[in-house]
């Protein structure tokens, strides 16, 4: 509970933004619309993420679920083209404010890539980017933090030996642990993951699953998935998103037995996607 | 899982965001510093143009600019000197048609032996050490024409003077072949494989291949490709001023001396000049011609590589 | 034509489907093409080996202590590359860093700061057209703009600025090239974090491109050591009998002394020409190794 009431103190730069009560939502997406150039990716998104739950995010390849979640840390911006309108509020600041602070949002919001993508540096340097990034560099609390993320992110055992190995020489698994380990050490609030499973194998995956779990008692998980056994086992929610719209949003149980719309009972029953 | 001993990550990362001045001074600073750099390669160009520019203007404004470009004499240093550019840009064009008579039929069948004919072992080797070729510095190839290339020609042809156009051109042709083969088979590269296998599925040799199917399709960098050698042709200067003599061209006889326009201006500037006559803005004049032929031929290059790529 | 139809028409089916009676001779023409092209590849390599054997044979005779000790001299026994070879590595130490900063500058704001606009596009296509502009030219911007409007003089400065310039496009467009392969995950994972734009330059990408960064600049730089024609522009000395003490001071180069003994009539001077542009290439080589081994080592395959 000590820990949630640090969630919620904001930073001095980031008081004045536009608010809008999210109850325990950490994420309230509010009409949200995308726009690469002229094709529109995302339509009138409604969403309220849970805190402390996990979210998944399922459709077919192109439904824009990979585009919504890089809106949440806002890493869409980095493509010269997109154009959005509506709103998300994190923690009742709308994140589209002019004023806001990108970098204060990503550091409270850790994303896990599709692909393992450690940087080219040591085990240990990996994991003490963020902190280092952010002023922190008391040697002492470093070697914490790198123990303690490596911990939470299941990988401590096979690597505590030789944490100066680089990274590149870990197994598809072990990175995408890694790069968990590396947005766990700035502790964030929510966990962005895209697809983070979609390139390892059964074994990895099952890992990183198991992982998920024992990570939603601390953090809020976003996953876009297209493994829809996967947002089974894993999730409390679940968003179908269908051609840039979300068909459906509900409890994960209630989304996978008996779905309200024609459309996600098709796709759940493996009929297209 | 933070312990007692000290605050949680979090709340130690908000601490120093507050505090986080260096960082967002970088953040601002930098880009401008970038900008900067980049603003300066303009003002480059800027400084060239208007260096030419406004020292042309001056030797216009003692030597008629009708002469200049009339007049079939070129000799500044006499009493009374004869500013006509021609015999330049014909000593400047003959050596580099000689250059282009050697590098293009050398370089254009190099790039198809590499592109279409060598393994990829093979291409791997032979392209650094044709590089090499294309590393050496012009004042060794400038040596190298005067002390071996003309003695040797001078065998074959009697009446060859030390001084003369022909070797230089030659040697200079060697220094361009890799430069013509490069960027002809990057050309030629760029043409996907499946249009070939079109070709060879029809039952066409490997020759056929090459010229019928590959060449034409690779054609406009393959043009663009002699026109830039050419361009560096026109510009070379070393080999010329070496090899080539200090002597205006009297007709296309190119075994005897031809000043180019890059000699002559690095003869000038070598001590026969005095600053403020009129010989030493005729250099800037000759600059100007030669910064103007480069330029368009460089922006031609350009536009035919675009203008009239295949679009695959 | 006339013929191979008839031909065709004459023949059975069987033969009809073999080979075309053409054959042979296309197969022909094609091996002796491959011949007439695998000729030039062994042309041009031929030139670089007679090139190489030629200079090291006039000029290894002269090659002796003496060379590298003593000061140009009338006498073609007694000249040295002193002077030129400590003026050589002072204006690499000049131009290397200050080409380095401005050319790994341009190559940063283009590739991750800069819009796509037209003011992004004239910076561009500015860089690839200075990239063809004769040396010589940017000689006559040095002695005009360094030498004279800056009053530089003839100095080791001017001359570092000027062949600053000249070898800015080659560094600008390497560096683009080994910033651009900077895969786009890593910046991401790094935005991602909460870094800041320098940041992510300073502490993921100029990492991660440095190898291919340095090698350009290298090979840029060795471009710079071989070039002569700017520096006879802005007035590098061809006879000289001191070191420089600064920046200010005036100098000569190897080039511009090979240039100085290649003028000179005596056969003698050619020798020692040779002896020092076998040096010029080993310094050469050297570099290039230097090139090559970073590339080889440090270049990650992402």
């Amino acid at each position: 509970m000590l820990a949630s009431q640090e969630k919620n103190t904001e930073y001095e730069d980031n008081t004045t933004i536009e608010t809008k009560k999210t109850g325990n939502s950490v994420y309230k997406v509010d009409q949200l619309n995308l726009w690469y150039g002229e094709d529109q990716a995302l339509k009138n998104i409604e969403l309220d993420i849970p805190e402390q739950e996990v979210t998944a995010i399922i459709g077919p390849s192109g439904c824009g679920k990979s585009t919504f979640i890089k809106t949440l840390n806002r890493l869409t911006e980095m493509i010269p083209s997109v154009k959005t309108s509506g709103g998300i509020y994190y923690r009742n600041q709308d994140i589209f404010d002019k004023k806001y602070k990108v970098e204060l949002l990503r550091t409270k919001v850790g994303m896990v890539f599709q692909q393992p993508n450690p940087f080219p540096k040591s085990i240990y340097e990996n994991i003490v980017y963020g902190p280092k990034i952010h002023g922190i560099k008391d040697k002492k609390v470093l070697d914490e933090i790198v123990e303690n993320s490596l911990k939470g992110a299941a990988l401590w055992e096979e690597v505590k030996d030789d944490l100066k190995r680089n990274a590149f020489g870990l197994s598809g698994g072990q990175q995408q642990r890694l790069c968990i380990a590396r947005c766990l050490a700035i502790e964030p609030d929510v966990l962005l993951m895209d697809e983070p499973t979609s390139a390892l194998d059964p074994i990895s995956t099952l890992k990183i699953e198991e992982l998920v779990q024992e990570l939603k008692k601390n953090y809020s998980i976003i996953i876009v998935t297209h493994n829809m056994q996967q947002a089974g086992r894993i999730s409390d929610n679940t968003a179908f998103f269908l051609n840039g719209e979300v068909v459906e949003y509900d409890q994960t149980d209630k989304i996978f037995s008996s779905p309200d719309d024609k459309r996600t009972e098709d796709y759940i029953s493996g009929r297209f996607g | 899982m933070s312990d007692n001993e000290r605050p949680s990550i979090r709340k130690m990362i908000e601490d120093k965001a507050s505090q986080k001045g260096a960082t967002n001074a970088a953040e601002k600073t930098m880009p401008k510093l970038f900008l900067i750099c980049a603003i300066i390669s303009i003002l480059t160009t800027f400084g060239i143009v208007l260096t030419l520019l406004f020292e042309t203007v001056t030797f216009f404004s003692e030597v008629s600019i009708v002469e200049f470009l009339t007049s079939s004499e070129w000799y500044p240093m006499f009493s009374d000197p004869d500013y006509g550019i021609r015999p330049l840009l014909l000593g400047t064009f003959t050596v580099a048609a000689i250059a282009m008579v050697v590098a293009i039929p050398v370089g254009l069948a190099v790039a198809i032996y590499l592109s279409e004919y060598a393994s990829d072992k093979k291409r791997r080797t032979i392209k650094p050490i044709l590089e090499v070729l294309a590393g050496i510095p012009t004042i060794v190839y400038g040596f190298f024409a005067l002390t071996f290339v003309t003695p040797v020609l001078q065998s074959v042809i009697p009446g060859l003077a030390i001084y003369n156009a022909l070797s230089p051109g030659l040697v200079m042709g060697i220094m361009i072949i890799p430069m013509v083969a490069s960027l002809s088979e990057d050309a030629m590269s760029a043409v996907p494989q499946s249009m070939r296998e079109g070709a060879f599925a029809l039952g066409a040799t490997r020759l056929e291949v090459s010229l019928k199917v590959v060449f034409p399709a690779a054609l406009s960098g393959i043009i663009a490709s002699f026109v830039l050698s050419i361009s560096r042709a026109i510009g070379e200067t070393m080999i010329v001023t070496v090899a080539g003599g200090g002597s205006p061209a009297q007709g296309f006889d190119i075994t005897s001396s031809m000043q180019t326009m890059t000699a002559y201006i690095v003869q000038m500037s070598l001590g026969d000049a005095g600053f403020g006559t009129t010989v030493y803005y005729s250099i800037y004049a000759v600059g100007m011609t030669l910064f103007i032929f480069t330029l368009v031929m460089n922006i031609l290059a350009q536009f035919i590589s675009k203008r009239f790529r295949e679009e695959y | 034509m006339k013929e191979v139809s008839q031909e065709n028409t004459s023949g059975t089916p069987t033969e009809y489907l073999s080979a075309p009676s053409n054959l042979p001779k296309r197969e022909w023409k094609n091996r002796l093409f491959r011949t007439i092209f695998a000729t030039a590849v062994i042309f041009s390599l031929l030139m670089l080996l007679i090139l190489i054997i030629r200079i090291i044979t006039q000029g290894i005779g002269s090659i002796d202590w003496q060379l590298f000790t003593n000061f140009a001299s009338r006498h073609p026994d007694e000249a040295g590359l002193k002077a030129p070879l400590i003026g050589t590595i002072w204006m690499m130490a000049l131009t290397g860093p200050i080409s380095f900063v401005l050319g790994v500058g341009t190559a940063i704001y283009l590739e991750e700061y800069a819009k796509p606009n037209r003011f992004t596009t004239l910076i561009q296509t500015n860089i690839s057209n200075l990239a063809g502009v004769p040396s010589v030219v940017f000689g006559l911007l040095g002695l005009t703009l360094f030498v004279r409007e800056l009053s530089m003089g003839r100095s080791l400065i001017a001359g570092a600025l000027t062949m600053s310039l000249l070898i800015l496009p080659i560094i600008v467009v390497s560096s683009q090239e080994a910033l651009r392969a900077v895969p786009a995950e890593l910046k991401q994972a790094s935005y991602a974090m909460g870094a800041t734009t320098w940041q992510t330059i300073f502490k993921v990408v100029l990492p991660a491109s440095v190898p291919g960064i340095l090698t350009g600049t290298i090979l840029a730089l060795s471009r710079a050591i071989g070039e002569t024609a700017p520096l006879i522009m802005i007035g590098a000395l061809t006879y000289i009998a001191f070191l420089p003490e600064s920046i200010m001071s005036q100098f000569t180069v190897m080039p511009i002394q090979i240039f100085n003994w290649t003028n000179r009539p005596q056969e003698e001077f050619h020798m020692v020409a040779a002896a020092g542009i076998i040096v010029l290439l080993v310094m050469l080589l050297v570099m290039n190794s230097i090139a090559v081994w970073i590339r080889n080592k440090f270049q990650r395959r992402f």
